[in-house]
């Protein structure tokens, strides 16, 4: 029988510098010829159970060999129908689906929503709540990222980020159980407050996480940033420019990667970020590595928000003092008949406003979070939509990931930062 | 039981019922459109398109348009100089039941001005047609999908409309319609059986299924044109 033998010579990369330190470019093709080697085409399943597309992701790919022609993918597979579930719900109600959407940072959804309510309703929330939520959202933002980065860690097989990352994300789940009673599904806000004050005790453990935290991240930089591993996984891997990005609807990192510095909580401030110090971080390729960057940069701005966060959180009240808005005090219904029929009627009848219709978006952990509420004057939405920042994110990866290695795919799938609970809801 | 717990559970098996507000409302009040740019100059040269102005939730603009030249009016949003609508945020409908018509509704945002702008196309129930949006921005896509999957806007000129959240051979209808009963149309035993006959060629497009399906002859080249592996192909024969 005929044997068919392909010898290659094995050389050294003259790209790769001195001592294994950084280059600008990853390992390159040999030069030989392509081997004309005549085949078809072939589709491979990745998912919807597999641990490289980070949740119920099913991407079918057309691969020539090793080469991605076309990924085509296929979601729904946690569709949940939440929208059609807030249709049969009060305002308040809704908020306990919101945290079930994006479950590695709930606490930003239970804020976006309720402050689109807040918006559409006309009900103002008092100084401290303002602070408090920027809190939530900032430490979430991290708390998201910390994923992010442990994931796609182990996407280009180091380990060690992971265990590093998960042991700060748990700290941050302590946080919000000793808050919310829950550590993933936080259902935190309320419509014009919080469900409670935070607890005593519970800025000094944020403090301690703030001060013990950016130490992580700087071992974590050590171990990643110049990794040669890393830096020939991601350099060149998915780049987008910024007019493509901004076309395909990218948003948040992925977006600022591009070089396009537009962040929701600059642009269209909210809760008074205008006044906060901090900068938005933009790439300049657009590719997996820039998108990495830009994250590990946003964890340390966050750190510093919630710094000044915690200098300028003012005392009083949490709730906003309307009777038509807040629900009495649990003592009060206890001991005071007033009080109860208050709280009766409040959650029998729900909160009423004008009608109309507010799209609210939030720089959420994975770009622009829009909440699109429409109220037909009643205590239900007629409409509730979220403008899921993922969903969008991942249909642009058929467009990054063809020409690309099967490989690469899922370094650009983990580096879009995807959850599917908000992409399918 | 109370009628009011009686109508609750009806509503799971009917649609969600009006709740008891002012009733369905398209829309509001018609407001000052010269205070915002964009609104006072669409009305100028689109005056014959541009049906209504409304502002809601204190400051948000939302125009409504002809839906037979919204991709007229987007495109000159999107490009014009002075308002470069850049990043389409959103495109999706509402369905305020009744028979009333269905709206399509674009979040249009402007990096370069910090602008926001909503734009809605209102499409009678029993003509639910409009241009895609994707040649203008290709963002527009998979949204797109999604209000084709769950309200029946078929979008003229989509290069891949498709059923994206529900199952592709999903025949219940449109979940996202009012008249649509939150526990589905078919009966749970019903829905079981389709989800067990399911066929398994179903999971893929057409597009997939094509693929390898056409064998291909292989052929191996006698000899390679040059480089370092020259020479050494035909070593075993």
């Amino acid at each position: 029988m005929a044997q068919k033998t392909i010898e290659y010579t094995v050389g050294r990369n003259p790209e790769m510098g001195p001592g294994g330190l950084p280059t600008a470019s990853p390992l390159e093709p040999f030069d030989i010829p392509e081997p004309q080697l005549g085949s078809e085409h072939m589709l491979i399943n990745i998912g919807p159970q597999h641990p490289a597309t980070h949740g119920v992701l099913r991407l079918v790919c057309e691969l020539d060999g090793e080469t991605v022609l076309n990924v085509t993918p296929h979601i729904g597979f946690l569709h949940s129908s939440f929208e059609k579930l807030g249709e049969y719900r009060t305002w308040n109600q809704i908020v306990p689906l919101t945290d079930r959407m994006d479950y590695l940072a709930p606490l930003i959804y239970n804020c976006a929503y309720v402050m689109a309510v807040e918006k559409l309703l006309g009900i103002e929330v008092t100084e401290r709540c303002k602070v408090v939520r920027v809190i939530l959202m900032e430490l979430d933002r991290i708390f998201g990222h910390l994923l992010w980065l442990g994931t796609t860690a182990i996407d280009v097989g180091a380990f060690t980020p992971f265990l590093y990352t998960f042991e700060e994300r748990e700290r941050i789940y302590r946080m919000h159980e000793g808050y919310t009673g829950a550590r993933i599904t936080t259902s935190a806000t309320r419509v014009g407050g919080m469900m409670a004050d935070l607890p005593e005790g519970w800025i000094g453990e944020l403090e301690h996480f703030l001060d013990t935290f950016p130490r992580t991240l700087a071992e974590v930089h050590r171990l990643l940033t110049n990794n040669q591993i890393l830096i020939g996984r991601t350099q060149g891997v998915g780049a987008i420019g910024p007019e493509d990005a901004v076309n395909y609807g990218f948003t948040g990192p992925n977006l600022r990667a591009s070089g396009v510095a537009y962040d929701v909580r600059k642009d269209n401030p909210y809760y008074d970020y205008e006044t906060y110090d901090f900068e938005v971080p933009i790439g300049e390729n657009g590719d997996c590595y820039d998108r990495y960057l830009v994250r590990m940069e946003e964890m340390n701005q966050s750190v510093s928000i919630l710094r000044q966060a915690i200098d300028r959180l003012p005392d009083g009240p949490i709730n906003n003092p309307d009777p038509a808005v807040s629900l009495p005090s649990k003592t009060d219904c206890m001991s005071d008949m007033e009080s109860m029929i208050h709280h009766f009627k409040l959650i029998t009848e729900g909160i009423k406003g004008p009608p109309g219709d507010c799209y609210y978006p939030v720089e959420a952990s994975k770009g622009e979070l829009g909440m699109y509420l429409v109220s037909d004057g009643g205590p239900k939405p007629v409409r509730w939509r979220v403008r899921p920042p993922s969903f969008v994110n991942i249909s642009v990866i058929n467009k990054l990931a063809q020409g690309h290695l099967i490989a690469d795919l899922i370094m650009i799938n983990a580096s879009l930062d995807i959850v599917l609970g908000e992409i399918d809801r | 039981m109370t009628d009011e717990a009686k109508s609750g559970l009806d509503a799971v098996e009917e649609g969600p019922t009006p709740s008891d507000g002012s009733g369905p409302q398209a829309a509001g009040a018609p407001a000052d459109r010269n205070a915002h740019p964009s609104v006072a100059a669409l009305f100028e040269r689109f005056h014959d398109a541009v049906r209504h102005h409304e502002v809601n939730a204190g400051d948000q603009h939302v125009v409504h348009v002809d839906p037979a030249r919204n991709i007229e009016i987007l495109t000159w949003l999107r490009d014009d100089p002075a308002h470069r609508y850049d990043l389409l945020a959103d495109v999706t409908a509402v369905d305020y039941g009744g028979g009333q018509p269905i709206q399509v509704v674009y979040q249009l945002w402007s990096i370069p001005n910090r602008r926001a702008l909503r734009v809605k196309c209102l499409l009678p129930v029993d003509a639910l047609e409009i241009d895609s949006v994707v040649p203008l921005w290709n963002a527009a896509n998979w949204l797109e999908r999604e209000v084709y999957d769950l309200f029946g806007v078929t979008f003229r000129g989509h290069p891949d409309l498709r059923r994206i959240l529900m199952p592709h051979d999903y025949a219940e209808g449109y979940p996202l319609r009012k008249d649509f009963p939150l526990r589905g149309r078919f009966s749970r035993a019903e829905q079981t059986r389709r989800a067990l006959n399911q066929d398994v060629d179903r999971f893929y497009i057409p597009a997939e299924r094509a693929v390898g399906r056409e064998p291909q002859e292989v052929t191996f080249p006698s000899q390679p044109a040059s480089g370092p592996g020259a020479g050494s192909d035909e070593s075993g024969a």
